[in-house]
């Protein structure tokens, strides 16, 4: 068989004030424990890559993510990617410095999106990644700020296309509709993105089983899928949804095998 | 303990050009049980036993900044003419080869090879470029990859270069992208992984353990 790219499963963990919480429809947050631990746990069962989301309302703990980034890098050995309030390039080279491998920014790539542009240019594409919360409005989908508080105006496909181009290595694609909601992600959403752009999709928000996963990236067409809470909560393990994605047809690095 | 002229008296140097972050090389490299050093100079390099060479970004970027950090040509030094081992990961593979479609500047020549840019023709054009990702790797150096020649072992890739060698048997492993290119080089004491091994979990860990052992540091 030709080798291909093994889709990527990405646990997600939100961060806030130095721990992981999960809310709903991005309220109501509950404390899950260490990120570090965590995301040592998931590295172990076969995680092919580890998000860490800050959501810690105040840009003066930063100190607190730069000390759970170090920590979780020294504990994972897949890629990490690391986002919330991300605001200018002293933040990106802060959080690379600290051991990501790739920064997320979402609200200030609205604000400005030249940011996008010179980190990719300084660091890479593949080290830069935007991430996009969106609300469907009527026909389309409506791209959010501030942690889903401020509406943009802006269209999510549009602005897809935008990021890729200005040099986005990756989009972080979360439907708010269905965030926290285990109804499975917004399909629709995560299609119509994955076809507009030539940069790979990971598709966000409501994975409540390993079919949802399976639909992300066949339905989807997504190239990695992220879920928090079903990790989080031992809805299933890394390895059960890797198998169940191998059953499904789906190219993923089998998590079981003996090195 | 294969290579009589490995020298246990000094560390395992990690060479920091400024390029990326050294830290999950160190670290791994902790996991596959030494403890490495970090080398930022020239005497750094002459005091290692063995030297890692690791690095994303553009190849001109490399060379210039081992140049101006004056280690450029004691690693060629060394290497070439004290037989020191190296491992090049990703930008650090395509640095020993002659040099690079991405840049104008010459390369350390440890391996005789060039670097060139994905080129994918017909159904292949809608390939992305950057490779990235986990992907397959056929392993055939047995002893940079004991343990490693099963079918479905994958590492992580993040490039848009590929090293092409001038001798087939320094290849140590392919993968597939569009076309065939080449994963590993293995030539005598000088090591190479296109892929992060710092970044492919335990295959990874192994695949750098597997190094430490062939030097004589295991």
């Amino acid at each position: 068989m030709t080798p291909v790219l093994a889709k990527r499963v990405i646990p997600c963990l939100d961060v806030r004030d130095g721990r992981v919480v999960k809310g709903v429809r991005f309220e109501g947050l509950r404390d899950m424990g260490d990120p570090a631990e965590a995301a040592a746990r998931y590295d172990a069962e076969g995680a092919d890559e580890i998000a860490l989301l800050d959501i810690t309302a105040s840009h003066e703990r930063r100190g607190t993510l730069l000390d759970v980034v170090e920590r979780t890098a020294k504990a994972t050995f897949v890629p990490l990617t690391v986002g919330g309030g991300v605001r200018d390039e002293a933040d990106v080279e802060a959080l690379l410095a600290a051991g990501a491998d790739k920064v997320s920014v979402n609200t200030r790539a609205v604000e400005h999106p030249e940011l996008v542009g010179a980190a990719a240019r300084r660091w890479g594409c593949q080290a830069i990644v935007v991430a996009i919360d969106a609300k469907r409005r009527g026909d389309g989908w409506e791209v959010f700020v501030h942690g889903g508080r401020t509406p943009t105006g802006k269209d999510a496909i549009a602005w897809s296309r935008e990021v890729a181009d200005l040099g986005a290595g990756e989009i972080l694609l979360t439907s708010m509709d269905r965030d926290g909601t285990k109804d499975g992600y917004d399909l629709a959403l995560v299609r119509a993105v994955s076809d507009a752009v030539s940069v790979p999709v990971i598709a966000s928000g409501g994975v409540g089983s390993p079919a949802h996963l399976a639909a992300g990236l066949l339905e989807g067409r997504a190239s990695a899928v992220l879920a928090a809470s079903i990790f989080h909560e031992g809805t299933c393990t890394i390895g059960e949804v890797k198998r169940y994605l191998s059953a499904a047809g789906i190219p993923v690095r089998a998590s079981e095998q003996a090195a | 303990m294969t290579d009589p002229t490995a020298s246990t008296k000094g560390p395992i140097g990690v060479i920091d050009y400024g390029v990326n972050n050294v830290g999950s090389v160190v670290n791994a490299l902790r996991r596959a049980g030494v403890l490495p050093v970090v080398v930022k100079d020239e005497a750094g390099v002459r005091a290692a036993s063995a030297l890692v060479l690791p690095g994303v970004g553009s190849f001109d970027t490399g060379v210039k900044n081992l140049r101006e950090m004056g280690m450029f040509d004691a690693i060629k030094d060394r290497v070439a003419n004290e037989k020191v081992p190296l491992m090049g990961i990703c930008l650090g593979m395509q640095l020993l080869s002659r040099g690079s479609e991405e840049g104008t500047l010459e390369g350390l020549g440890l391996v005789p090879a060039t670097t060139r840019r994905f080129a994918f023709e017909g159904e292949n054009k809608k390939l992305k470029v950057p490779h990235m990702g986990w992907n397959e790797t056929r392993c055939s150096d047995a002893d940079f990859f004991q343990g490693l020649l099963d079918d479905e072992t994958r590492f992580y890739y993040v490039h848009s270069y590929h090293v092409v060698c001038d001798e087939a048997g320094d290849v140590a492993a392919t993968c597939r992208y569009g076309l065939d290119f080449t994963a590993a080089v293995h030539r005598g004491h000088v090591f190479g992984t296109q892929f992060h091994p710092e970044k492919s979990h335990r295959f990874g860990v192994r695949t750098l353990g597997n190094f430490v052992r062939i030097i004589g540091h295991g």
